[in-house]
């Protein structure tokens, strides 16, 4: 069998799986209840649970945020393992080997992009506060307000790339190295699951006088949650902006 | 057909998800296998989200004055929520990867065709045999 006759069976194949695919799942989804009825099988105690004594317990006013940070903060803690962690691999996949020089490091910078553009350096002039200020009120009100610590820091890794096209990449690194990003993210990581196994550790009860200061509803109140949020948008917006730097040049500056 | 209109967002994640799974398989470029896999990821999160959702309800953020007397009925399913969550931030690693692996491949090939690349790795093979 040639090539061609082999690229045109695999791609009937392929066609007439995914078509099989499609009409069991769709099969299936016609057996399934219907959707937005108050008494499907998902609105069920687990859910009532969290939305009427999740505020009261943790003191988080938005349920999901008290969810994700203060009964099941263990896996928000895997969850920005996983991204650090792809952040590493990131770094072991583009890194230049230990040799090369800053002159290298800038000589291949934006190979695959164009250069600045003057309408765009303005506007990312103009926007960059805006959007690092839109990233912060995000990350701290997590707990009152749709947002978090996720989307906090998406919004501030943005902010950063804004800030690296706006302002070019000599100004960007006189803050941004690779040491900061190492220290910044470990500490954040550290303080995270220090703090989250000291709690766990006493019986989820710990940090008594902490976890119940401050009345909800306002900023400085939920206990942990506020500190824990702040970490995770570090460690989102760390991520975010090394991978964008691994994948344009390469490696941090010297 | 009132069935159909009751659970359209399952339906569409569905067919999403076909046309992800399609897309991975048949893309020759690596780039649009990948924009496949985001097609399937986005459709899970249409799954999920759509599973959440109770009639008549809003997003699950009470009020400081209802504390002590919440009723759930008013509100969303905030698991899913959760779970969409965690789906978006490996989604999000697993795009940074796979895209990195890329661009190795691709200052190894010069090229993003599959095809092409075991073409060249099997070439190399049989001269490493000669």
């Amino acid at each position: 069998m040639n090539k061609e006759k082999r690229d045109r069976l695999y791609a009937v194949l392929c066609t007439v799986l995914t078509i099989v695919f499609i009409s069991v799942m769709l099969f299936t989804v016609e057996k399934m209840p219907d959707l937005g009825r108050a008494d499907n099988p998902d609105i069920n105690e687990v859910m009532e649970f969290y939305v009427e004594e999740g505020p009261e317990e943790t003191g988080a006013l938005n349920a999901v945020t008290g969810m994700i940070l203060h009964y099941r903060a263990f896996d928000t803690l895997g969850e920005s393992c996983v991204l650090f962690v792809s952040a590493v691999c990131v770094f072991i996949l583009l890194r230049i080997d230990g040799e090369a020089s800053n002159d290298t490091l800038v000589a291949i910078d934006r190979r695959y992009e164009p250069t600045d553009d003057p309408i765009l350096t303005q506007t990312f002039k103009l926007l960059v506060p805006a959007v690092f200020m839109f990233g912060i009120y995000i990350t701290m009100n997590g707990h009152l307000s749709p947002g978090g610590g996720f989307s906090g820091g998406a919004i501030i890794g943005a902010a950063l790339l804004l800030f690296l096209n706006a302002y070019g990449l000599e100004k960007t690194e006189r803050f941004m190295s690779s040491q900061l990003y190492r220290r910044v993210t470990t500490m954040a990581l550290c303080f995270y699951a220090v703090a989250k196994s000291y709690t766990f550790y006493t019986g989820a009860n710990g940090l008594d006088s902490f976890e119940g200061a401050g009345t909800p509803g306002n900023i400085l109140s939920a206990g942990l949650i506020l500190p824990l949020n702040i970490c995770v948008a570090v460690v989102v917006s760390m991520t975010i902006y090394s991978m964008y730097i691994m994948i344009r040049k390469g490696g941090f500056n010297k | 057909m009132s069935v159909f209109f009751a659970n359209l967002p399952e339906y569409a994640a569905m067919i999403l998800f076909g046309i992800g799974l399609s897309n991975l398989m048949l893309a020759k470029n690596l780039v649009k296998k990948i924009i496949g896999l985001n097609i399937m990821d986005t459709s899970v999160y249409l799954f999920l989200a759509a599973k959440g959702y109770v009639e008549n309800s809003v997003a699950p953020i009470v009020s400081a004055s209802d504390l002590g007397h919440i009723e759930h009925t008013l509100y969303t399913n905030p698991v899913p929520a959760g779970l969409v969550l965690t789906g978006i931030v490996v989604s999000v690693s697993v795009t940074a990867v796979l895209l990195s692996l890329i661009v190795r491949l691709n200052e190894e090939f010069h090229t993003l065709d599959i095809d092409e690349i075991i073409h060249i790795l099997r070439k190399r093979d049989r001269e490493d045999l000669k």
